[in-house]
């Protein structure tokens, strides 16, 4: 049996160790995972996290696939952080490309150097209006947010759909399901056009992704945004409303995702198709747990499940594995830090004995205190931390 | 062809009624488990490829049963013996099953199924087995010790751990339960509904899962209305998608400018129409936060860790 | 009957009991006394299966025995009445008590007729239908002793069961009680209220820092000669000096006719409450847990907003539209009952926490121009505050969760008072403190009126606003008494009004501003 004791203050320590004990853990079931299915684990993870890392246009894929995580993994930071459960942001992703688009694909003749800024401010402003819905309805009604998020994605993804094979097709594309391909005024410049793809949006990224941090560690809004999280009840007490917390934690990692968005189609594809991201909203919220909700860790986090969508790739090709196999290894990551993050809080004791509460009705059994003695000293060797004067 | 209907809407609504009835047990327990879909995408790939290897849908949806109790095992062990977060736990165990039912699903994709054929006036025998469970699990509740145990823990896990009801027990039960009844309803997906896999073929019903137990304000016999109110839902957007290719033209006169306006609206915004009306639904039932609170586990998504 | 020897128990470096012993006779009234903090609550835990001890021999009729659970207490005669009753609001009181006995029942059948006899018999009565949240904390309590007795118990733990009772309905306790113990039944009576102990306890183990002080006679001692073992040294008495000017004070909190409907189903409505708190007094307001208090809190500070901006006026300003920090701005100051969760984010430092109800005051100084927080003014007033409270703490900055209920509360009252505010309402001042600290802070209340400003102190405690307070109103199901002034309060009066008498129809004479 597994016991938990309370430290009285959190583990600095392990709040530092956690996401790579998780890494750590995840390597591991790789390892075994890849024996399960009759591959050399060494050739398999060299694949799959190495060699992505070893070549110049690699790595540019990996800005590339980094800049939405960050985006939106640091804008969740905050959501989830203020205990607003922003599982939406897929859907809020595809809503604020939609918006963004709206200059290069209704208005192809505006091209000049306003262009693209006004398709990011766009963006922010669709994926804003998109997370705002929950948001409001959380605030408003006390309506879970959870579920209503979620759903939004459903619907936000066939109103994309809807567009491109509908309204917004290509006259010109041959019967695809895309829209017309973004002028140069409207696309993200690339940062080394000789070397490969990866564009300023990943330099946007990094910033947006140090302001939160400054934001959250060091101001006033920040300060309201964690005591609502921690305590909600605390904070309304301290006068800082809930639920103009609520709406400014989904307008923020709203607008972040919609700014990840119109990056992502502006950027990397040029525009807009039924599909325009692999789960990116989603595999952000894993960002956001590896990086244990800090907006700086997310860039660290944001390279990290970028790396896991390389490998998948990359995989596939040298080993003929799925890169389906990229989702689990993220499966895997959150579910390890979810668990390591019990350290923190925790200590862990293994149990031996049949542990009160859970037992069935024994009869009275007698044990003497030296017995008693000798039972609880083997079970409970783990190091006091020593605090608590 | 109202029986017709009637049948499609009870295919539409069960796999619905089971993942929902499930995670109301676990619910009720206080535990909160958002790994619905997960679960359900296991039980779906489960009982394809299980049915697929021994030609018997029975065997396939049994072992969808298992493996969603397995699965569920696993956030039951973070959230119940760790004490983890239960929603970011939930939300783990979806995108784990999603992805670990991809890649295993990767083999069948494309291959036609068993399928598990209708026992009693056009319907299977997993439906039936669902009305069935309706009752246990509503007798189960309402006039068992166990169940008021399962109750008991829900409202308030220190007061029962102070009476010595084993608190964490009951919850890795009631979680293995919903995991059960999840893992059953995603094999009937791929065993009834439509016999084959697509990646992600849950499609959100998860979701709409965990809604309606809100939507019922856990009571069992309220989560079958809900399941059967969005089945219709589901098959009411699927005809009016499928008259447009055939059949219109039967209808009476006076019907025809409906159908007509209703053919014109895109296919897309028919499909969102169960995600949005479980938005809908959410809201309406939340304005009512007298009856929320009421019904709602006290304990619901706390994590309880005993001193000792 | 009982015999306990060297029951230890440590909690991480913590000993919460160290080499307890104690001896209960049949049909004897054995009290338990000790400070909040003392171990009394670990002791009867790990009588009562609860916890586990990690030293110590238990002997029940004179054979060792070990406890692994309740249910194992409960078959050997050990029955517990727990101080924050074990019930269940959600399910009805048949329920609650059929899910302390092994087998089948629901409370519905044999168990529910069991149940009535029982409270008939003893005089307890309850309604095996009735949803437990609909009901009072008296309603509550004879639940859970009629489920403790139809286990036929041998020893019965109550665990400080007065403390939510009228003085009334105390006495009907004690009347029970006497009744068991003369069925030769033993009780262990968790107290730390004095007179009750010497009354009715026959004899009496004190407990002080998870030791054994003293077996004694609680007959044979005195109030103080018992309080002095408790705590272990004189605690120095808080004394009254006389209010300066009542009759020309002004009135800074004045409720005019506030209502609140209840916010959730288990809550209280607040029904037409009048009062005026002035210059220079401290007003206590007495009640039965769970009678409006809480609601009268929030409804006061602001977290709870009026329907109209005049029910709630602070130094002559309508404030009922206002929120929290728009009334802080009047001057007002707030510290709730519950400590870590309300009063402070349990895992933030006590700078974090400082800043927590001081960021919109002091004109604003603990920010800097891009709202950023001033980490060194936090920590420089955190310190001034911890001196002047005494607060005790590990760590230069621990969080709050980290320090102990009595100097965490002394922390949470010293960053109230540290802005020398015009008005601080109180709520439950020293629930659950040690006496020292619980000295300290009446003493900083007392203070704040003798500087001539307002103190408003919601209270169970009825020793505490005897101690403290310039008048007395009482809180019943929402409504408020009209304010007895402390020279002519007595404490029949006093339990009169908490049990419900109705305030128009006794002779009581209003306060005189």
């Amino acid at each position: 049996m597994i016991a938990l004791d309370k430290r009285p203050n959190p583990s600095a320590l392990y709040a530092t160790l956690s996401p790579f004990i998780a890494l750590a853990l995840t390597l591991i079931a790789g390892v075994i995972l890849f024996l399960a299915i009759g591959k050399s684990p060494a050739a398999a993870l060299y694949a799959y996290f190495i060699e992505p890392l070893t070549e110049g246009w690699s790595l540019h894929e990996l800005a590339v696939k980094a800049t939405p995580l960050i985006l939106i993994g640091a804008g969740l930071c905050i959501a989830f952080l203020s205990g607003n459960w922003n599982i939406g942001a897929e859907g809020q992703l595809v809503m604020g490309a939609i918006a963004g688009a709206l200059v290069p694909v209704l208005m192809p003749e505006f091209r000049n150097i306003l262009t693209l800024p006004l398709m990011l401010c766009l963006g922010m402003l669709g994926g804003a209006l998109w997370a705002s819905v929950p948001g409001l309805l959380k605030a408003k009604f006390g309506t879970s947010e959870i579920l209503t998020s979620l759903m939004l994605v459903y619907v936000a993804q066939l109103f994309l759909d809807w567009l491109v094979r509908g309204p917004w097709r290509d006259p010109a594309g041959y019967n695809f399901p895309q829209t017309v391909r973004f002028s140069p005024e409207a696309t993200m410049p690339a940062i080394d056009y000789a070397s490969g793809r990866a564009h300023w949006g990943f330099g946007i990224a990094i910033i947006v992704a140090l302001a939160l941090w400054y934001m959250l560690a060091r101001t006033r809004r920040g300060f309201s945004l964690r005591v609502t999280g921690q305590s909600p009840r605390a904070a309304r007490f301290g006068g800082f409303s809930p639920g103009r917390t609520t709406m400014f934690a989904f307008l923020l990692s709203g607008a972040l995702a919609g700014l990840a968005g119109i990056i992502e189609v502006s950027g990397a594809i040029g525009q807009l198709r039924p599909t325009i991201s692999p789960g990116y909203g989603f595999t952000a919220i894993i960002v956001a747990f590896l990086g244990r909700l800090n907006p700086a860790g997310a860039i660290l986090a944001g390279l990290v499940l970028a790396l896991s969508y390389l490998g998948g790739e990359a995989a596939q090709i040298t080993l003929g594995v799925s890169d389906k196999i990229a989702r689990v290894f993220q499966g895997m990551i959150l579910f390890f830090v979810l668990g390591c993050d019990t350290l923190i809080n925790y200590r862990i004791r293994l149990k031996g004995a049949s542990v009160s509460g859970t037992a069935a009705v024994t009869p009275a059994a007698t044990v003497g205190p030296e017995q008693k003695r000798d039972i609880d000293a083997a079970a409970g060797a783990v190091p006091e931390a020593g605090r608590h004067a | 062809m109202l029986e017709a209907i009637l049948i499609s809407i009870a295919t539409a609504a069960t796999p619905l009624f089971l993942a929902a009835i499930g995670e109301l047990v676990s619910e009720r327990a206080g535990v909160l488990n958002l790994g619905v879909e997960g679960m359900m995408a296991m039980g779906a790939v489960t009982g394809f490829g299980i049915g697929l290897a021994t030609g018997s849908p029975l065997i396939g949806a049994l072992a969808a049963v298992i493996v969603g109790a397995v699965f569920s095992l696993l956030f039951a062990f973070l959230t119940l013996t760790l004490a983890s977060n239960q929603v970011a736990t939930g939300l783990a165990l979806t995108l784990l099953g999603l992805g670990v039912s991809g890649q295993i699903g990767e083999a069948y994709v494309g291959q036609p199924g068993v399928r598990m054929g209708p026992v009693f006036l056009g319907l299977d025998p997993i439906f039936w087995f669902s009305l069935v469970l309706l009752v246990v699990v509503a007798w189960f509740l309402f006039h068992t010790k166990p169940g008021l145990k399962v109750r008991a823990v829900g409202d308030s896990h220190v007061s029962a751990h102070a009476l010595g009801v084993p608190v964490i027990a009951i919850r890795y039960a009631a979680v293995a339960f919903g995991g059960a009844c999840a893992g059953l309803a995603g094999a009937y997906l791929s065993l009834v509904y439509t016999p084959q896999w697509v990646e992600a073929m849950t499609a959100g019903r998860g979701w709409i899962a965990l809604a309606l137990v809100v939507f019922a304000s856990w009571r069992p016999v309220r989560v079958l209305v809900g399941a059967w109110l969005f089945g219709a839902i589901t098959i009411g957007q699927l005809q009016i998608q499928a008259m447009s290719l055939s059949t219109i033209a039967g209808f009476a006169a006076p019907l025809d400018s409906i159908v007509g306006a209703l053919k014109s609206v895109p296919s897309q915004f028919l499909s969102s129409l169960p995600y949005l009306a479980t938005v809908v639904v959410l809201v309406l039932i939340s304005r009512n936060r007298r009856l929320a609170l009421v019904n709602t586990p006290a304990c619901l998504g706390q994590p309880f860790v005993p001193d000792r | 009957m009982l015999s306990v020897e060297g029951l230890t128990k440590r909690f991480g470096t913590l000993v919460a009991n160290d080499a307890v012993d104690l001896v209960i006779t049949p049909g004897e009234i054995h009290a338990l006394l000790g400070e909040n903090g003392a171990g009394k609550s670990t002791f009867v835990k790990m009588l009562f299966g609860s916890l586990r001890p990690d030293a110590g021999i238990i002997r029940w009729e004179g054979q060792p025995v070990s406890i692994h659970t309740p249910a194992e207490a409960r078959a050997l005669g050990i029955g517990m009445v727990f101080q924050h009753f074990s019930l269940f609001e959600a399910l009805t009181a048949g329920e609650n008590i059929a899910l302390a006995f092994e087998g089948g029942g629901t409370g519905h059948g044999a168990i529910g007729q069991k149940a009535r006899e029982v409270s008939e018999t003893y005089g307890l009565p309850i309604d095996p239908d009735a949803l437990v949240g609909e009901l009072s904390v008296g309603e509550r309590q004879r639940i859970e002793i009629v489920r403790c007795l139809m286990q036929d118990p041998k020893l019965i733990i109550l665990d400080e069961p007065t403390s939510v009772l009228t003085p009334q309905e105390a006495e009907k306790l004690f009347e029970t009680l006497e009744r068991l113990k003369g069925e030769g039944r033993s009780v262990l009576y968790i107290s730390h209220r004095l007179d009750e102990v010497r009354r009715l306890c026959d004899r009496a183990t004190v407990l002080r820092h998870g030791k054994v002080v003293t077996h004694c006679t609680p007959s044979e001692e005195t109030a103080s000669s018992l309080a002095a073992m408790m705590v272990g040294e004189e605690v120095e008495g808080f004394s009254r000096t006389a209010s300066s000017n009542h009759a020309s004070a002004r009135a800074v909190l004045r409720l005019n006719g506030l209502s609140l409907p209840a916010a959730s189903p288990f809550a209280v409505p607040l029904k037409n409450v009048d009062l005026t708190v002035p210059a220079g007094m401290v007003i206590g307001i007495a009640g039965v847990a769970g009678n409006g208090q809480g609601e009268l809190f929030e409804a006061v500070s602001g977290e709870v907003l009026q329907n109209d901006a005049g029910m709630v006026a602070i130094d002559g300003t309508d404030a009922g539209q206002m929120d929290i920090e728009g009334r802080r701005a009047l001057g007002a100051a707030f510290v709730p009952e519950e400590r870590l969760g309300h009063g402070a984010a349990p895992a933030m430092p006590l700078t974090d926490n400082l800043f927590l109800s001081r960021h919109g005051t002091d004109s604003g100084s603990f920010t800097g121009t891009l709202g950023n927080i001033l980490k060194g003014k936090l920590k420089t007033v955190a310190a001034h505050i911890s001196a002047t409270m005494d607060v005790r703490k590990g760590a230069p900055d621990p969080h709050a969760s980290a320090l102990s209920g009595g100097n965490l509360q002394k922390f949470l009252v010293g960053r109230e008072l540290d802005r020398e505010p015009l008005l601080i309402v109180v709520n439950q001042p020293t629930w659950g403190v040690d006496a020292g600290a619980a000295a300290r802070i009446r003493g900083a209340l007392a203070e704040v009126a003798r500087r001539g400003g307002a103190v408003l102190a919601i209270s169970q405690d009825l020793d505490e606003l005897f101690e403290i307070a310039d008048a007395i109103a009482v809180m019943h199901h929402g409504r408020m008494s009209k304010p007895i002034p402390i020279e002519d309060a007595t404490r029949e009066k006093i339990g009169l009004l908490m049990g419900g008498a109705d305030p128009d129809h006794t002779e009581l004479d209003e306060v005189q501003i």
